[in-house]
């Protein structure tokens, strides 16, 4: 009997949240859905027709399609390639006995509390503004010329600017699977002589491998959605140079008000994600028993 | 003698760690100097000692009246943050202490709606709320942000609450505690860290988020993360003044975000790095 109370109880209090998800997932992703079939144009919203499966063989054979795909891989895998490795180092160089350890800690995690447009504006104006930046400085002090960043490298500007954003995170992670890696096993490889980069491969490394893979799968769900930072440095240009998907469909709703491209470009981001999303939920379910 | 040798490793070791600290650190620190610096001073070259003029924080005030954003961003963190937990305590709360056969699959699906890019439902949101008057309003952020949020707070309390100990309840039950004294006296006091650091790391995602900021607010109910991007614009390009508005935005959540480090780990893992 009051296991009985206790279970409808139970179900009551889960309700809320799962009907509040049900319906910010269900009616979006189907209005996106149905609007990616319609010729639909905030311009002129009274020639609204059904358009079969134009929009996306627009948004296909759009030249600026393949090369914002082209890009959000490469900022992705660039970002990934810097702060796992990076943080990797970062992570073992924290770890090892320094002095002001927790000081060091608070600095290195600092830029995760950025929100993008600050993070972005402080890179292209304060560091590679090609007049007035820290990097024009360096550059002027050792009698080189000034690089103007975000016109001759648009992609690569962004990748350092969401790298160090993300440094921090990927770092505090490793750190903390670092930290409960057994002291004593390391102690004893270190007494038989096994050299340093021995014990990194065979003992650190497989160690991390559950967080690493953590922080690729989670990062890269953050990377894709990629958005401020483009906004408030390139604008997606020069050209598409440093256009992602994200930022296209962005153009396409709100600079075109194309509602079917949008919309259609919003279904392939759906399915990009979700092949990525796939690996993640088999990552976290492991260890949810 | 190896004393001598463990304690130059670490003079050595400790160095190194502050120069690479130190690098990550500076594109903050020297924002927080160029925040202090006068206009002319910000573009005439590198230079690390500032002349402590404390004009840029008031040319933001008045003449960008920051206080409006400023409060928006509170009310919208705060908000979204709060009816998120109140949400999702019942739910985690139901799934950590009566888990049936589907809870897994429900947590599994509530993660997967976060899984979905924003991007691809800025069409529908954007035509809603500029259908429903929610455009340019802290209460459509509010709403936004809680559900885009929510998943996150459902998992972390869960998580906090699985490590409550059943046997507790048990025991309360035997000495004759009701429902009430059971939430009130035994469980409440267990789950108050866990409800706080949740708090923490939500209020910190909602103050930086920059997708739904941007996209549905214009000037009325535009949150720093807005404001900021704003200065973008060739017309806003004052060294200084950017710096110290920077300075403002950032400042409240660096001093939150220092003290919820662990925190961090386990929300935004889901759990699976502890």
């Amino acid at each position: 009997m009051a296991t009985r109370q206790t279970a409808s109880l139970a179900r009551l209090m889960r309700a809320p949240a799962i009907i509040l998800l049900l319906i910010w997932m269900v009616i979006p992703l189907g209005m996106t859905l149905y609007y990616s079939f319609l010729n639909y144009n905030l311009l002129n919203p009274s020639v609204t027709s059904w358009a079969g499966w134009f929009n996306y063989q627009y948004f296909y054979t759009d030249p600026a399609f393949l090369e914002s795909i082209w890009n959000t891989i490469v900022l992705v895998l660039g970002v990934l390639l810097i702060t796992v490795c990076g943080g990797i180092g970062i992570a073992m160089l924290i770890d090892k006995p320094i002095f002001g350890q927790g000081i060091v800690r608070i600095l290195v995690i600092s830029p995760f509390f950025v929100m993008p447009p600050v993070a972005a504006l402080i890179w292209k104006n304060m560091i590679m503004h090609p007049s007035y930046g820290v990097f024009a400085d360096i550059a002027k002090f050792f009698g080189a010329s000034p690089v103007d960043w975000f016109a001759q490298f648009p992609l690569l500007s962004i990748i350092i600017i969401v790298a160090w954003q993300w440094l921090p995170f990927a770092t505090l992670i490793l750190l903390t699977a670092l930290q409960s890696l057994d002291g004593e096993q390391m102690e004893a490889a270190e007494m038989d002589g096994a050299p340093a980069i021995s014990r990194f491969i065979h003992l650190v490394l497989p160690h991390m491998a559950r967080a690493i893979t953590v922080v690729i799968l989670i990062q890269t769900i953050f990377l894709l959605g990629i958005y401020a930072e483009i906004l408030v440095t390139t604008n997606g240009g020069p050209g598409f140079a440093s256009t992602n998907l994200t930022f296209l469909i962005y153009r396409a709703a709100r600079l075109n008000f194309d509602i079917g491209g949008a919309a259609a470009g919003g279904i392939i981001a759906v399915i990009l994600a979700n092949i990525v999303a796939i690996f993640l939920m088999r990552a976290v379910g492991r260890n949810l028993d | 003698m190896a004393r001598a040798v463990s304690r130059n490793a670490k003079i050595g070791w400790t160095i190194a760690a502050w120069s690479v600290a130190l690098i990550i650190f500076f594109p903050i620190l020297y924002t927080i100097i160029t925040s202090l610096k006068t206009e002319q001073e910000a573009i005439s070259g590198f230079n690390l000692i500032p002349s402590f003029s404390l004009s840029s924080y008031e040319a933001v005030q008045s003449q960008n009246n920051y206080w409006r954003p400023f409060s928006n961003s509170v009310v919208i963190a705060v908000g979204s943050t709060l009816l998120a937990l109140i949400v999702a305590i019942p739910a985690a709360w139901a799934m950590a202490f009566s888990p049936t056969k589907r809870t897994k699959d429900i947590l599994m699906w509530m993660l997967s709606t976060k899984m979905m890019p924003a991007v691809a439902v800025l069409v529908p949101i954007y035509l809603i709320f500029l259908r429903t008057g929610l455009m340019d309003t802290r209460t459509g952020l509010v709403i936004v942000l809680m559900l885009m949020n929510l998943p996150i707070v459902v998992w972390m309390l869960y998580t906090y609450f699985r490590e409550i100990p059943g046997e507790i309840l048990e025991a309360a039950r035997m000495d004759g505690a009701s429902l009430r004294d059971e939430i009130l006296y035994v469980l409440t006091p267990m789950a108050v860290p866990g409800i706080a650091s949740t708090l923490l790391l939500n209020i910190i995602l909602a103050w930086n988020e920059a997708f739904w900021t941007i996209q549905l607010t214009t000037t009325n109910a535009a949150p720093l993360s807005a404001f900021i991007a704003s200065f973008s614009s060739p017309q806003g390009l004052f060294w200084a003044k950017l710096s110290a508005a920077s300075t403002m935005a950032i400042a409240p959540i660096l001093i939150l975000g220092w003290f919820s480090q662990k925190q961090l780990v386990r929300g935004l893992t889901f759990g699976a790095v502890k």
